[in-house]
């Protein structure tokens, strides 16, 4: 079974933005945006899938209310992953593989804002032996970009390079937070946030939500013109013993993106990167060609809301195709710390 | 799809991803149930890790379905709110423990229904041939935080309960009574029927063979209409359940419980309308579920029954949503008897809800326990002859539901 991206819709990326942490006032814009996109009615969306955090939100069960967003009723089929939104998308690409579904609509949203957001993702570690230390997220990368440094994977001067092509990338993208014309050297005189990493290595933190919609080969043509046929789609996981693994590669990407099929064959890469040296890492992992155009939305360092930037880096590289003069595109996503879960969605023009 | 040529999906195979070159790629597959193990459910499991919790249901279910790592291909962990534990998303740091490095990892959350969700989302990933065996784990460890007060959010717009599920439910539970007119003693007969089925059963949080309906009203009134003795305790516990093909299945040595048909449905908390003893929800995704199967009169066709029962007045009331009985019919076949384990339609033979609840694992456990009466492998509380059985779960406020049929045969 043959499944397409046929829409994409994202919220604009804001700090502090106008919304409760169920996120229904960023989904409710969004939704009636795909729609009206493919001419979908809500009520012919088979399958729904969110990815979204209670933790973020600060509350049990945030996801709940974001169901009002549907306007669930008459009942709708429905699920939900604790995961940012890209790995939602899987589960739907696999509930319409399975023939139990011939379009399907995934959602994930996140006010990364809510709290201290480097605080918050501590909590991810071993609460036994790790977390009670409090290392916080950026941190960890910034060990992690130590780690690279010291073995001459990357320099300075090359993150910082990254982060100015991300944010002239963006000022074509009106939804992300960080956008500017701005040099490396501009970037460098500024002072270190966590050694050696300086505020435009990070990401910003950002409120945000975002929309794809897939539909099965008998559908996506009447709903796309051009629609983005996935032509692989795979994720896996590394350990989360930070001592055990090297952080200066990510398997768990290398091992996704050659189970999706990811090879030198690609133009255009949108990689889920939140600090500037995981992009040259991931480079590296995904075998990416030099000729590769990356993340030209801006990434994840334009606009990183918690839970929606991986769903997004996939509806940004299925954008390209739907706008046509792009024939394969490929997007990534991460959840954990210092990348220890990956996803690589490759898609097609037909 | 004319004008709209498919380009093919690229053959690869990996242990990491889609097995696109999978027998039977494109076209769904059967699922069974290969094997399935659950751990001892006690108040407190202070003797094992969250990890070591888990792994001692996974262990389990791995020897009961005569497979080991080699032939793991994914693994699919769901639990209710992150909050209960402490930990964010803690599939992440249990990545070693569940054996999900180096495979693909999901982790399903919607609420009380998300044990049973978790299994339905590994049976698709079999289904669609993307995997032929795929671990379903599920586990709560309620010990770590007070899950009643974990409970009593405060969703935005929306005037907080602040009195946990019991103070959620109850006043349901009174319009269920007023508009059946349900006899009182109803609430303590399932009571006693799930734990006396409790204490057959060695996994059971509560065990308790001389409960009588006298010491359930006798019991301390929580939340009028129900007593301490109808309501769920609060568990550590967790579940796990192997998913695999029909080569898989075949390939078995022992039985296996074929997955007939699943179905998943949601709706608001609230909307004008709502009908929270009978929640439309409920309905749909039952209809859906015996349209699936092929079912036409539940109440014969299903030998056995694992329902959610968190107090015990659900018990009728989910009768009723489920289509087991005509609405206000459900406390009837309670009081015949016939939902005890000897009779016509033994529901929750386990124990249920009631006697362990580890609310992440709680629909896992229904589900499996569905698949042990059909597989034969129900001990002490295996009803006989069990050849088609319902798992079934629920969650939020009566809004997600989660129901899968079980059989011996395909």
């Amino acid at each position: 079974m043959s499944v397409a991206v046929v829409g994409f819709a994202e919220a604009p990326v804001r700090r502090h933005g106008d919304t409760t942490t169920n996120g229904v006032e960023m989904l409710v814009p969004i939704f009636h945006e795909v729609l009206a996109a493919t001419g979908l009615s809500r009520h012919e969306i088979d399958f729904w899938c969110s990815g979204s955090s209670d933790y973020l939100a600060g509350r049990a069960f945030s996801f709940v209310t974001a169901v009002d967003a549907i306007g669930a009723f008459p009942p709708v089929v429905e699920s939900h992953v604790e995961m940012d939104a890209a790995w939602a998308l899987y589960e739907a690409y696999v509930k319409i593989r399975a023939g139990e579904a011939s379009t399907a609509l995934a959602y994930g949203f996140g006010k990364s804002s809510a709290g201290q957001l480097r605080r918050v993702l501590s909590l991810q570690l071993d609460p036994y032996l790790v977390a009670p230390l409090w290392p916080d997220s950026v941190s960890i990368a910034a060990l992690q970009a130590r780690l690279g440094l010291e073995r001459g994977l990357w320099s300075e001067k090359e993150m910082a390079e990254v982060a100015a092509r991300s944010r002239a990338a963006a000022l074509a993208n009106p939804n992300a937070q960080l956008r500017g014309d701005t040099s490396a050297d501009d970037l460098l005189a500024q002072p270190y946030v966590a050694d050696p990493l300086r505020a435009h290595d990070c990401a910003p933190i950002g409120d945000g939500a975002a929309v794809v919609v897939l539909a099965d080969a008998p559908r996506a043509g009447d709903l796309c013109e051009r629609p983005a046929w996935i032509t692989g789609f795979a994720h896996s996981i590394d350990s989360p013993v930070l001592g055990a693994r090297d952080l200066t590669d990510a398997a768990s990407a290398t091992k996704a993106g050659r189970a999706a099929g990811l090879d030198g064959d690609v133009d255009v890469v949108e990689l889920h990167a939140p600090f500037t040296h995981q992009e040259i890492l991931l480079r590296r992992a995904l075998s990416l060609r030099d000729g590769v155009r990356i993340s030209p939305s801006g990434g994840a360092l334009a606009a990183n809301p918690m839970f929606v930037a991986g769903l997004a880096r996939i509806g940004h590289a299925a954008r390209q195709i739907h706008r046509g003069g792009v024939r394969r595109a490929a997007a990534h996503a991460t959840s954990g710390p210092a990348l220890q879960q990956n996803l690589v969605c490759v898609m097609e023009a037909s | 799809m004319a004008g709209h040529p498919v380009p093919a999906p690229s053959v690869r195979s990996s242990l990491a991803g889609a097995r696109y070159d999978a027998p039977g790629a494109g076209r769904p597959v059967r699922a069974a149930v290969l094997g399935t193990g659950q751990t001892e459910h006690r108040s407190r499991r202070s003797d094992v890790s969250m990890a070591g919790l888990c792994r001692e249901a996974i262990d389990r279910a791995l020897a009961d379905a005569g497979t080991d790592w080699s032939r793991i291909d994914a693994v699919v962990l769901g639990k209710a709110p992150d909050l209960f534990e402490g930990v964010m998303m803690p599939e992440l740091f249990l990545a070693d423990a569940i054996g999900a490095t180096g495979r693909p990892l999901l982790r399903v959350h919607t609420a009380g229904s998300v044990g049973g969700a978790t299994a339905i989302v590994a049976t698709s990933l079999v289904k669609a041939g993307v995997h032929r065996r795929v671990l379903a784990v599920a586990f709560e460890k309620q010990s770590e935080s007070n899950a009643m007060w974990a409970l009593s959010i405060q969703p935005p717009f929306t005037m907080p309960v602040n009195a946990g599920a019991g103070g959620y439910f109850a006043p349901h539970i009174r319009s269920y009574i007023r508009r059946s007119g349900t006899p009182l003693h109803i609430g303590a007969m399932v009571a006693v029927k799930d734990r006396r089925n409790g204490a057959r059963n060695p996994y059971a949080h509560l065990r308790q063979p001389d409960i009588t309906i006298e010491s359930v009203q006798a019991s301390t009134m929580l939340w009028d209409p129900v007593r301490f003795d109808e309501t769920c305790p609060s568990s550590d516990g967790a579940c796990a359940i192997v998913i695999g093909d029909q080569v898989a299945a075949e390939a078995s040595d022992r039985p296996v419980a074929w997955i007939r048909g699943t179905s998943m449905r949601s709706e608001p908390t609230f909307y004008a309308g709502k009908d929270n003893v009978n929640p439309r929800a409920g309905r749909d995704a039952a209809a859906a579920l015996w349209a699936a199967t092929g079912v036409t009169d539940p109440r014969t066709e299903i030998d056995v029954a694992e329902i959610y029962v968190p107090f015990s007045w659900f018990e009728p009331m989910w009768l009723e949503n489920l289509g087991f009985a005509a609405p206000g019919e459900g406390w009837r076949l309670v009081e015949a008897g016939e939902t005890a384990i000897d009779g016509s339609l033994p529901v929750n033979p386990s124990g249920g809800v009631l006697s362990s609840n580890p609310i992440g694992a709680s629909g896992m456990l229904r589900f499996a326990e569905a698949a042990m009466q059909v597989m034969g492998r129900a001990g002490e509380h295996q009803v006989p002859n069990a050849r088609t059985a319902l798992g079934h779960a629920y969650g939020g406020g009566s809004q997600f539901f989660a129901l899968w049929l079980v059989a011996a045969t395909p």
